[in-house]
Order: structure tokens, then C-alpha cells, then sequence
């Protein structure tokens, strides 16, 4: 880079939460006139990065550095003083005030202590027309688009002292048009000098729009890359903590050994990858004919068979859980069309869903899942219970009988099926969640990421339940962050980027290798 | 010692310690507080007379303790009280002659009717439209008052057709009968929620609303039921208000009466976050109101300052029954294995 130093420096920001290192040892420059992206998956660090440098939280070690001198921001507000301005993903506006009031707010413009209404408006105007935009600022907000609201915030924080914006995905509810009309502005504040940090789960867009490219992984520094420089794969790659060059030669290799170490050799096909095979004739269960939901998934199409195990693969972000949830009803699809077992279904909430026989164990398992306070028995039968109808009661009896072969056959470790659920580990919770939708018998089973944040034995153990469900005709959507556990247990995957369903893989293209070179776009190697 | 244990655990253990502290208390310093007395055939004495009282603010407690376990609220049950005072006095008529309006039955089935509807307006504002229940509940709570003005022409009705008496001043067997009435109704409540698997469902939707409807609960007609439950509880404490005063004054009928429930409801350990509920608890915490109040006049606390006293005996109650603060005072103590 230009012998220019940086305007914003971190060195070695160390950061540790209760029972995880947050951020260790990460470096991070800034310059200005860039647009800098950091990337990086689930938990590796990049809000964590960005808290401490707008002081929302305190680094337990490491400096900071601001036009070379060392700050210590103790608060947003403190941070903002120097010139560091951040716009929030969720747009904090006030929606019933005016637009110039939203971008003067605190900060209003006085004569003889009263807001000097005139002047204000004029300003407000005069920043607004710097990012090419000519509304009406007396108007009130909630009147423009949720692009100009967006513009609305960052006119607010560009004043004089303005030096480094910090843009957190801004984009996330924008469509086409209005990113553009979006990059433009943030490409004319990079040109008259503003370092800007742009935070995003697009891959398209943060080759549009940056110049340079930090990634971190799971609290790691991995590397800094100019943006023309890093090719999109290698860019996966690494958010992924891999190197290029296992997948240059021995993919299929790898994963077969490495499978070999995770499971017991089974029924292992003559590839030696996975080990799930299909029934000679499996009839459909889900057939999606191009379901979609404007702004949050494209329209896709799958057709899931008996004993087949859909994968879902793509990086966080890429519209795997809003897929799901378009399939289970919780989000409603503006287009498209679904069959189950053949017939058309007009799956419209939850319990529709239910009733048409799919079942879904969402990713959240504490704010979406589990009932804490409840038993596991309690936990287990609800969705059976819901199913059957609120007055037709399952018995005590048989309610024990139930948990207790779920809890066997799962082996949830628990002293018993009326302990509190809260009480369990991670892995037996979502071994519950597992059992209340075994229980209600479904044909189609959606589990969004059920190995998350459980330990290694837990995994092997959900993932050997998911194939011995499957091995007896259900039909399972998997999803998970983790490329090997989804080659491991689907008979075929689904890559997914940027909401897009991309491709759909099977046989001997269900490598790592390949998946990977789907999402980067570029040609198999 | 793990019998104990086991006791002090049961969520009803704690309340009935407090009912049975305010009791004992009384027989010390209270004199003839518990002299039962048999006129004309029916029993006398405070204790009945704590019963009585409580049977409104049980009634109130029963529906308000489903709405709580959904981790709602309910303000305006004592507004719905003077709405079906009013009704039901509107329609039975203050003749002097004592000879109703309309059949009896007739006008109880209406003033209940309309205290359904007021429930049923509460249960789509929370459920359909999405309002945060005290706001939601705040509203009838101010109009109900004004409906209930409306229906008696902002006078006070005073009744004379002396059949209607029986709901609030009869007895039968020797005890009042209002007291059956709540008998009636706490045991069709705990069947209906506790043989059915309703009671699950008010209890997940109330621990985490997201999570019962992703398990296929429609959450929404939970809620719905529950207020529209309340304000039936609401309607029949107004037909008991209405007759153990043979008046409805729709200005001052249940007035605050919302504020005793809510407080019943917490002392028998159902908690305003919503989850598990305890009806049983509930009537429990109700004769721990009634005999609160009961005992400060009897004692002869001067009114200006029996709220204050009122006051600090629910902290201390409520202090009773929080976990940590037992869990605070046993380590002060190092006497864990009493209250663990």
C-alpha cells in the first residue's frame, strides 16, 4: 500500500468474553479514500472488531491508533467526537420527525435560543444534494424509502469532522436499484477522502464496492488482501479457515477420510463420500416449484424424494434459514408453488405446515425452540399435542411412554423425562427439539444448523439420527455451516449465495471442492 | 429433611405459610377473630366474613391467572365488574315492589354476555392487533367505567327483588354461597386446563411465544380465549358485587378491585413473566388479601395508614416467596437444608 500511513490502526486488539476469546491478537488498517470490507463467518470477530473501535465495548488489550495518535474511545458518543461515525444495520431514525430534523438532531442549529428553522432545512438540503439526493427535508421520514432513510443516516453523520464511517450491512434491505444508488455515494464520499469500513454478507457486493479486504475467523487476524488481488474462491477459502491447495488435488480424498474418522465405515457407497442412498422408487415429498419472497430469498425449486437428505450449503447469510422458513410458513412466499406428496399445498403458517406433515427445529434454540422452564416430557409431546388439537388430550401415561422411547432412542442424557429442559446440555436440548417433531410422525423434517454450538460427540450422534431417519423414508432438509457435515449426511445439496439458490449438486460433485467453487462462481478446477 | 425439601418446593407451600402466619397472628392479638357464631342457621364470624369478601377478588384471580401465565395483564376486570353490576341491576329494575324486570336468569345471561364481549374486545386487541396488554386492558379499564355510567344513567341502582340476593348474601349449608360459586368455577377452570392439554399451551405460549407457534400452538386464539375467560371471571364477581349490595353504582363497583387480583395472583406464585400458573395458588393468595385488609381494620389500625401497613406485609409476603432472596437469607443463616 502507499507509504501514506493509516488513519485508523488497531494492533493486536485482544478481547475475551466469558468462555470465549472474542478477538485475539487482531490487527487492522484503515485508510483514506478506501472502502475496507471485513469478512468473515459466524463468530469470527467482525462486530466484536468494530465495537471496540467505536467504543461500545473495551479491548482487554491492544491499541488503537487514529491519525497516529492512540485513543481510547470510552463510549459511541466519545467515538463519534473523533470523527469515527457509524450507521447502524437497523436504521435508528425517527420515523414521524422530519428529515432535516433526523439529520440535525441534538445538533440543531440556533439563533437567539431558538432552532433556526430556516437554516436548518437549508443545511440539511446542502448535505443531502452532496450525496446526489433532492428530496423534500421538511417532509417527514417515514414518507421517503427505506434507501433514502438509509441515506437520511449517513447524511446525519457526515459533518466536517467526519473522518472514517462505518457502514454495517447496509444493504441487507435494499434491492438492486437502490445498492446502487447506495455505492455511488458511499464511492463519492471515498473519492473526496472518507476512510470507509463496510460491513456485508454479499460476496458480489464487497467486490463492487471495496478496495481492500480484512478476513478474520473465529476471532483470528488471517489477512489483509487488496480486493483485485484476492480471487472470490480463495476469499471462501479462507473466511472458511482452509488453505487453496486442499482442494487443488485430493478433495475427494480428504473428505473420505475424514468421514471415515467421524463415522464407523457403514453403508458406504462405492465413492466412499456419503453414505446415503436412496429407495429404488422414492415418490416425492416436496415439490417447490420457484417459491420466492421478494427481499428476502429468490424464487428456488427443489423436489426433495423419500429417504433423501437436501442439503443446504452456503456461508452465513446466504438465505439458507430464510429457504427454510419460506418452506415451513413462518415467512410468506409472494410467488411460487409447493406440492406435498403430489398434491398442492397452500402452506401459510406454522401449524399448516405442521399439519401437512413437516416439521422444523429452527437455529435458535433458546429463543425459538426450547421451553426452559418446562419439562422434557412437556417439551417433547407440544407439537404432537397441537397436532391432535387442544382437547384431545394425550394421557399422562402415554406421554411417559412417548419421552421416555424418544429419550432412549435419541439418547438424550437427562435423570428423567419431567427434569426441566433448561437444565440439559446443548446437544440433549436439541435432541428434545429433534424428539417433539419425531413425535408428531412428519414426512419432511427441516433442521436449520442442529449441530451448532454442541460438542463433537453430539454432532456425530444428531447426524447419525438424521441418516437412520432417512434410511427409513423420511425426508430431511439439513442445514449446516459446516460443508463436510453437510456432504456427510445429504444425498444432495443446494448451494445457496447471496439469497440465490445457485446450483444444486449430487453424486460425485458433493465435495468441498465444488461447493466452494459454486459459491466463488468461477469454473471447476 | 428431604420431605421438607420436598414441600417447601411445592408452589402452593409458601402462600399457605403466609395465610397461616397472618392467622396465627390474629388469634394471638386479635380477640375473638376466630368465634364462629350460628344465627338464624348460618355460621358468623370474621372468618366467614374474609371468605365472603374474597369470593369477588377469587373469581378476578381465576381468569387473571390464565392471562398472566400468557404473560399478558388484565387491568380492566374491575371496570368489567361494574359493566355487569350495571347490566344485571338495569335489567332486573329498581322497583320497590321487588319484581324484576326480566326473569332473573334472562339478566344474568346478558350482563354475562356483554362482560364476554368486553373480555372478547381485550383478547383481539392483544392477540390481532398486536397491543401490549396494559395498554390494551388500560383502555377498557377507563371506558369501561364509562359504560357502566351509561347503563345505570350515571345513578345508583338499588335493588329490591330479594331472589337475587342469594348470588352475594345467601348461604347454604352454613357457608356463604358465593363461596360455592368459586368452588364451581376454580374446578371446571383447573379441568378444562389441566385434563385437556390447554393448561400446556397457555404455559408455552407464555414462556416463549415464538416457540409455541413454530410447534404448531396458534398462539393468537390462546390469547384471545384467556382474555375473553377473564372477562366471564370479570362478569360473574359483578353479579356477586351487584348482589351482596343489592346496587350497582358504576362509578365505584370493582373499583381497584384489579390491583387485589393482580396481587392474589402473584402471591400464589404465578409469575407476571407468563409460564407456569397455580390456581389453587391464587385463591390461596386472595385469602391472604382479604385477610389482610380484614385484619388491620379489626385490629384497629387508623385507616389513614392501614395502605402503608398493607403494603409492607405483601413486600415481606413477596419477599417470602422469591427464590433468591430465601436462597440469600438461608446462607445468611447457613440453614440451606430448610429452605433449598
Amino acid at each position: 500500500m502507499p507509504d501514506i500511513a493509516p488513519i485508523v490502526e488497531m494492533k493486536k486488539i485482544n478481547k475475551i468474553f466469558p468462555g470465549v476469546v472474542a478477538l485475539s491478537d487482531v490487527d487492522f488498517r484503515l485508510f483514506k479514500g478506501e472502502v475496507h470490507a471485513i469478512m468473515g463467518q459466524n463468530g469470527a470477530g467482525k462486530s466484536t472488531l468494530v465495537k471496540v473501535l467505536t467504543g461500545v465495548i473495551k479491548q482487554e488489550s491492544g491499541e488503537i491508533l487514529l491519525e497516529g495518535k492512540t485513543i481510547r474511545p470510552e463510549s459511541p458518543l466519545a467515538a463519534q467526537r473523533l470523527g469515527i461515525n457509524t450507521v447502524y444495520q437497523e436504521v435508528n431514525l425517527c420515523l414521524n420527525l422530519s428529515v432535516a430534523e433526523n439529520i440535525f438532531i441534538g445538533k440543531e442549529p440556533m439563533l437567539f435560543g431558538r432552532i433556526n428553522w430556516k437554516e436548518m432545512n437549508r443545511r440539511a438540503a446542502s448535505v443531502l444534494a452532496r450525496l446526489n439526493i433532492n428530496i423534500d427535508v421538511t417532509i417527514i421520514l417515514s414518507s421517503y424509502s427505506i434507501a433514502v432513510q438509509q441515506m437520511v443516516a449517513i447524511a446525519r453523520v457526515l459533518d466536517s469532522s467526519a473522518k472514517v464511517l462505518i457502514l454495517d450491512e447496509p444493504t441487507s434491505s435494499l434491492d438492486e436499484s437502490e445498492v446502487e444508488q447506495l455505492f455511488k455515494v458511499i464511492k463519492k464520499l471515498r473519492d473526496e477522502g472518507m476512510a470507509i469500513l463496510f460491513i456485508t454478507h454479499f460476496l458480489d457486493q464487497t467486490y463492487q464496492i471495496s478496495d481492500r479486504i480484512t478476513i478474520l475467523k473465529d476471532g483470528f487476524f488471517v489477512g489483509e488482501y487488496l480486493a483485485k488481488d484476492l480471487p472470490k474462491l480463495e476469499l471462501i477459502t479462507r473466511m472458511l479457515g482452509k488453505e487453496l491447495s486442499e482442494f487443488s488435488y485430493s478433495a475427494k480424498e480428504r473428505s473420505q477420510t475424514l468421514m471415515q474418522k467421524i463415522l464407523p465405515k457403514k453403508e458406504e457407497d462405492e465413492e466412499g463420500v456419503r453414505l446415503n442412498t436412496s429407495p429404488a422408487h422414492p415418490q416425492s415429498l416436496l415439490k417447490i416449484n420457484s417459491l420466492g419472497l421478494h427481499g428476502s430469498i429468490a424464487p428456488f425449486s427443489i423436489d426433495l424424494k423419500e429417504g433423501e437428505v437436501l442439503g443446504l450449503a452456503g456461508l452465513l447469510g446466504s438465505g439458507r434459514t430464510e429457504m427454510a422458513r419460506l418452506i415451513f410458513g413462518i415467512n410468506h412466499a409472494d410467488q411460487g408453488e409447493m406440492f406435498i406428496k403430489g398434491s398442492k399445498s397452500a402452506v401459510t403458517n406454522p401449524r399448516n405446515a405442521m399439519l401437512a406433515g413437516i416439521g422444523f427445529c429452527s437455529e435458535d434454540r433458546k429463543t425459538e425452540g426450547i421451553f426452559a422452564e418446562l419439562s422434557i416430557r412437556e417439551n417433547i409431546i407440544l407439537a404432537m399435542q397441537a397436532k391432535q388439537g387442544v382437547f384431545r388430550n394425550i394421557n399422562i401415561k402415554k406421554q411417559m411412554e412417548i419421552a421416555e422411547r424418544l429419550i432412549k432412542s435419541l439418547r438424550i442424557k437427562t435423570p428423567g423425562a419431567n427434569s426441566p429442559v433448561g437444565k440439559l446440555s446443548g446437544g440433549n436440548q436439541q435432541k428434545v427439539l429433534l424428539a417433539r417433531w419425531l413425535a408428531t410422525n412428519p414426512i419432511i423434517l427441516i433442521l436449520d444448523e442442529p449441530t451448532r454450538g454442541i460438542d463433537v460427540g453430539a454432532k456425530l450422534e444428531i447426524m447419525e439420527q438424521i441418516l437412520n431417519l432417512s434410511r427409513e423414508g423420511l425426508g430431511v432438509i439439513f442445514i449446516s455451516s459446516e460443508f463436510e457435515e453437510v456432504i456427510r449426511c445429504s444425498s444432495k445439496i443446494a448451494v445457496l449465495k447471496d439469497k440465490v439458490m445457485i446450483a444444486e449438486l449430487s453424486g460425485k460433485e458433493m465435495t468441498e471442492s465444488d461447493i466452494l467453487h459454486t459459491i466463488a462462481g468461477g469454473k471447476y478446477s | 429433611m428431604i420431605r421438607i425439601t420436598a414441600l417447601t418446593r411445592n408452589k402452593i407451600f409458601w402462600p399457605l405459610v403466609a395465610l397461616a402466619v397472618l392467622m396465627a397472628f390474629n388469634l394471638f392479638f386479635t380477640p375473638n377473630f376466630f368465634r364462629l357464631e350460628i344465627k338464624q342457621g348460618h355460621l358468623y364470624g370474621n372468618v366467614i366474613d374474609i371468605i365472603k369478601n374474597a369470593a369477588p377478588i377469587m373469581f378476578l384471580a381465576i381468569g387473571l391467572t390464565l392471562v398472566i401465565a400468557t404473560k399478558g395483564i388484565d387491568i380492566s376486570v374491575g371496570s368489567i365488574v361494574a359493566i355487569s353490576a350495571g347490566f344485571v341491576a338495569m335489567m332486573i329494575g329498581g322497583a320497590l315492589d321487588g319484581i324484576p324486570k326480566y326473569p332473573f336468569a334472562l339478566a344474568i345471561v346478558c350482563a354475562l354476555l356483554v362482560s364476554v364481549l368486553a373480555g372478547m374486545w381485550n383478547g383481539m386487541l392483544v392477540s390481532r392487533i398486536g397491543m401490549q396488554p396494559i395498554i390494551a386492558t388500560l383502555i377498557l379499564l377507563v371506558a369501561g367505567r364509562g359504560i357502566a355510567m351509561v347503563t345505570t344513567n350515571a345513578q345508583i341502582i338499588w335493588l329490591y327483588a330479594d331472589p337475587f340476593a342469594l348470588l352475594g348474601q345467601g348461604y347454604f349449608l352454613g357457608l356463604p354461597f358465593s363461596i360455592y360459586l368459586v368452588a364451581l368455577l376454580l374446578l371446571f377452570t383447573s379441568f378444562v386446563t389441566r385434563k385437556t392439554a390447554l393448561g400446556l399451551f397457555i404455559e408455552s405460549v407464555g414462556i416463549n411465544p415464538t416457540a409455541a407457534r413454530f410447534a404448531g400452538i396458534n398462539a393468537k386464539n390462546i390469547i384471545f380465549g384467556v382474555y375473553t375467560f377473564c372477562g366471564l371471571c370479570a362478569g360473574i364477581a359483578g353479579l356477586v358485587v351487584c348482589s351482596t349490595v343489592m346496587s350497582a353504582d358504576g362509578n365505584n363497583a370493582g373499583k381497584g378491585y384489579e390491583m387485589s387480583a393482580i396481587l392474589a395472583v402473584v402471591l400464589g406464585g404465578t409469575s407476571l413473566n407468563g409460564g407456569k400458573f397455580y390456581l389453587l395458588g391464587s385463591m390461596v393468595g386472595a385469602l391472604i388479601v382479604q385477610t389482610l385488609t380484614t385484619t388491620i381494620y379489626a385490629f384497629g389500625v387508623p385507616p389513614e395508614i392501614a395502605q402503608v401497613v398493607i403494603a409492607l406485609v405483601v413486600l415481606v409476603v413477596s419477599l417470602l416467596q422469591s427464590v433468591n432472596f430465601r436462597t440469600m437469607v438461608s446462607r445468611l443463616f447457613g440453614k440451606r437444608e430448610i429452605f433449598a
